[in-house]
């Protein structure tokens, strides 16, 4: 499985704070999860479409192309506005 | 070296700056800055913030910033503080204490902190006005401070002495 958290304005659009997803062979990265994501609908693809987004894997800053195993924590997020 | 060279604290309580600045070790040179909530912002009067963070990530971004700054001066302490969850107009919201022989050092190690943290660290600002509440749009300014200092966001590994 994996763990994917939406955290601010995107965990707010989304309506959804923790997913947990099954592993398959069409999410080995992050771009992959992603694209997954965007076709769960209409609300998803406009909000995952923004190239603002960061994204982590496993509490560290990732890449598109950043590798998924099973049991990652990955998670989506807005440009961070703290200090 | 003291293990609590780089010390980093995410919390919701208010914090006395004098008390936390007591906690770090004596040196040549102590450098402080503490972030107040301002009470107006480019959308409107500011009554509160909620502060969202992502537990875990966000202390372990404060924990490689906090590295990164050893490994690039030569510090005896570097600490910060940051608060989340609700905080009101005129409250501190963050804290950085850092120590060095020398000033320069200080100086430029705390402003390299607060400028990673702005743009790496995983918090995110909700603006509550009197009639509404807003997230805070990321600013291009604090991005353009943060290059100075040739900050990558991929860079959080941290290669610091308190890894």
């Amino acid at each position: 499985m994996l763990t994917v958290r939406f955290f601010a304005r995107l965990r707010e659009q989304l309506a959804c704070e923790v997913l947990e997803i099954p592993c398959a062979p069409g999410l080995g990265t992050v771009a992959a999860l992603r694209s997954a994501l965007a076709s769960r609908g209409p609300v998803w693809q406009q909000a995952l479409e923004d190239q603002n987004l960061l994204m982590a894997v496993n509490h560290s800053l990732a890449e598109p192309a950043t590798p998924l195993a099973a049991g990652d924590e990955v998670a989506f997020f807005p440009p961070v506005t703290g200090g | 070296m003291s293990a609590d060279r780089c010390r980093v604290q995410v919390q919701q309580a208010a914090f006395n700056p004098g008390q936390l600045q007591d906690l770090l070790p004596p040196s040549g040179a102590v450098v402080t800055f503490t972030g107040n909530v301002r009470d107006l912002s480019a959308a409107g009067s500011v009554h509160a913030l909620q502060l969202e963070h992502y537990p875990g990530m966000t202390e372990r971004s404060l924990q490689a910033i906090a590295s990164e700054a050893t490994a690039r001066w030569s510090l005896r302490a570097a600490h910060i503080l940051h608060r989340v969850g609700r905080i009101e107009a005129g409250e501190a919201i963050v804290w950085v204490g850092v120590c060095a022989d020398h000033r320069g050092e200080a100086f430029a190690a705390c402003e390299f902190i607060m400028d990673a943290l702005k743009t790496r660290a995983p918090f995110w600002k909700k603006e509550h006005g009197a009639q509404d509440a807003r997230w805070v749009e990321a600013r291009d300014s604090d991005i353009s401070r943060a290059e100075r200092w040739q900050l990558t966001r991929t860079g959080d590994a941290g290669t610091g002495p308190c890894r």
